[in-house]
């Protein structure tokens, strides 16, 4: 009984969600769904910790769905790098739903929140489908799930700049997805096949054609769209802006993470290093890409009023960081895109938790407004402090060890230039989250404005296990490290 | 529309047809062209047709939103659910072949309930979205539908 759960896990992760969100449907209620919402992302945080721990053990998982064997049928195939990418895509969907019921009920109309709650829920399973899944059409769907569960939850922000914003990036995503579909189309018509190892092991013979040239360059676009690298990155600040706070933090915190992770699956697994980096020039674009991400990312953060906003400039900055590590294409620039996939994920979730919960007291989140909270909402703007230093990267957080291990990819094979960039964006990011402090806890409180108390003791408890993931990981970085590196292996093949 | 007679009545006599063929496209989907999801939009036409030309309000006494809520919800249970079942006989995630005593049965019922699955849940959005977008901005649901430009 036992091992036939666990050889089941896979499709678990999946289904649990996708049969969640009907119930939530069907439960018609905001409560009972919350409840529902929370039960099922604790139990895939459960299973995405027991499925890391089978493929550290056993090695890689392969999941016939339906019983179809794999070339033929779907495959859900675990390895090293997709464990760590889902442990944490469910760990913050976990974490957020204990975050998400205080801030849903003071964001979303109560008669609309079991569909909200029904929407994260299938966005949670679209981004777990996509980490977990072996067959490139079914990324696509999982991908398709996902973003279109995103619109609507960003659409149900309280402002009306929400639809807006929501519109924008339907269309920017539905972009990326066809980018990615058209790409997929091309890797099928060459070589037949949707499985990933299959067509990894067909592309050889067909590598030197345009049509898996332009395959490749379609899906690096379409997967750049979606995790907004920098000339596509235009549709994050709005979504990220005007959604409401626990979707933020939900999707800042995964999304772009999932999307960055698929294109690394079809770089490393599917296309291989040697095909994308050393035949193409595809190293020198992503890292050239990436130094524009950071700078001008960090550059416009420095210039927001608004805080979500702020975070979300960031965001586009850290981007950066993630595509650099792989654009290396080496066993360290692996790790260190993985390590800050899940360091950045720690970081911005607490970070927009830290934002929801000052919104949820004062329902506007622009500087003025912030500033002087410190003393009055100690707890909260201690957390976004302290996840403000991780980000920077100060030692003892989980920023450093990023940057550490980055700066060490980057150092290995001389590229200066490339650590420079790290360190004047870091600066930068020291100037941004600096002036959010500074109004936090050098300004007064602006006149008229009534004192406020801290936030809903969810709220703070579900932002402070971000903040003190951050800390653990600045201080104990051993498993984290290793697991990325573990992953950087697997996808390369060792070698390298 | 009520003053149109000639539409009225081929609307009443066509409806059924469109139901019935609807119905032949789900249930015979596992052999001949077809499915749950034609089944679905040919179902969702027929009670457009009939919301285009009886009004908004009667439609919606007929099929009510809050029924495609639960059906909707509903159809993508069956098909979960159908996944979990087979999951639960010791199969994989969909295997059909633990549906039944043999494989042969299993595949059939499997395909018959997931693709019924997937009819129920697209007539229940398809006149959902209909029912969101025609409804849009209107007190009174009695009134000409949208597009019809006398």
């Amino acid at each position: 009984m036992i091992e036939a759960f666990f050889a089941q896990m896979p499709a678990l992760v999946i289904v649990l969600p996708l049969l969640a969100a009907p119930i939530c449907v069907l439960l018609h209620r905001g409560g009972p769904s919350w409840f529902v919402y929370l039960l099922t992302t604790w139990a895939c945080f459960g299973l995405a910790f027991l499925l890391f721990v089978q493929v550290k053990i056993g090695g890689p998982i392969s999941y016939a769905m339906g019983g179809w064997a794999p070339p033929f049928g779907i495959e859900l195939r675990l390895d090293a790098l997709n464990t760590v990418v889902l442990l944490l895509v469910s760990g913050i969907a976990a974490i957020s739903s204990v975050y998400a019921k205080a801030s849903v009920a003071a964001e979303i109309a109560s008669e609309r929140a079991y569909l909200f709650y029904a929407a994260l829920l299938l966005c949670f399973c679209g981004l777990a489908g996509i980490t977990v899944t072996g067959d490139a059409f079914n990324l696509f769907v999982f991908l398709e799930i996902s973003s279109l569960s995103s619109y609507a939850l960003i659409a149900m922000g309280s402002k009306r700049r929400a639809l807006l914003s929501a519109f924008q990036y339907l269309i920017m995503g539905t972009i990326g997805g066809t980018f990615l579909l058209i790409g997929i189309g091309f890797l099928y018509m060459m070589t037949g096949s949707l499985n990933m190892a299959d067509i990894a092991a067909r592309l050889p013979a067909v590598a030197d054609t345009r049509t898996v040239e332009a395959g490749l360059a379609f899906i690096v676009v379409g997967t750049s769209l979606k995790f907004a690298l920098f000339p596509v990155h235009v549709w994050l600040p709005n979504a990220y802006t005007y959604a409401p706070s626990s979707v933020s933090a939900f999707i800042a915190a995964t999304a772009t993470k999932v999307a960055v992770y698929a294109l690394m699956r079809f770089l490393f697994t599917v296309f291989g290093a040697a095909y994308a980096f050393d035949q193409l020039p595809l190293g020198e674009v992503l890292l050239v890409l990436s130094v524009a991400a950071m700078l001008s990312g960090s550059m416009a953060a420095i210039f927001q009023t608004d805080v979500k906003r702020l975070l979300a400039w960031s965001s586009i900055a850290q981007i950066g960081y993630i595509v650099m590590g792989f654009a290396l294409a080496s066993t360290a620039g692996v790790t260190a895109s993985v390590v800050h996939m899940v360091n950045h994920g720690l970081i911005k979730g607490a970070l927009f938790m830290a934002v929801g919960a000052m919104f949820w007291r004062l329902r506007t989140i622009s500087l003025n407004d912030i500033a002087g909270l410190g003393r009055q909402m100690p707890i909260t703007s201690a957390a976004f402090v302290v996840a403000g230093l991780s980000l920077i990267g100060v030692p003892a957080t989980g920023g450093f060890i990023s940057k550490w291990v980055l700066l060490e990819a980057v150092m290995a094979p001389g590229h200066y230039w490339l650590a420079a960039a790290i360190l004047v964006s870091s600066l930068m990011a020291l100037i941004y989250i600096g002036r959010v402090v500074e109004a936090l806890y050098f300004r007064e409180r602006p006149e008229g404005h009534p004192a406020v108390g801290e936030a809903p003791v969810l709220m703070l408890a579900a932002t402070w296990t971000l903040v003190l993931a951050n800390i653990a990981v600045g201080l104990y970085s051993t498993p984290l490290v290793g697991a990325a590196e573990r992953a950087a292996r697997a996808v390369l093949g060792d070698g390298v | 529309m009520r003053e149109h007679t000639v539409l009225r009545v081929v609307t009443k006599v066509l409806i059924a047809p469109i139901i019935l063929f609807a119905l032949y496209v789900q249930f015979h989907g596992d052999y001949s062209p077809g499915g749950g999801f034609q089944a679905g939009v040919v179902f969702a036409a027929a009670i457009i047709l009939y919301a285009l030309i009886f009004g908004l309000a009667e439609a919606r006494r007929a099929v009510s939103p809050n029924l495609l809520r639960i059906t909707g919800a509903l159809g993508a249970l069956i098909f979960a659910g159908t996944g979990v079942y087979s999951l639960l006989r010791g199969g994989n995630f969909l295997d059909y072949d633990y549906l039944a005593h043999d494989a042969v049965h299993g595949q059939h019922y499997g395909l018959l309930l997931v693709e019924f699955g997937v009819g129920l849940t697209v007539v229940s959005v398809i006149t959902s979205i209909f029912y969101v977008f025609a409804g849009r901005g209107r007190r009174n649901d009695d009134e000409q539908p949208p597009g019809d430009a006398r």
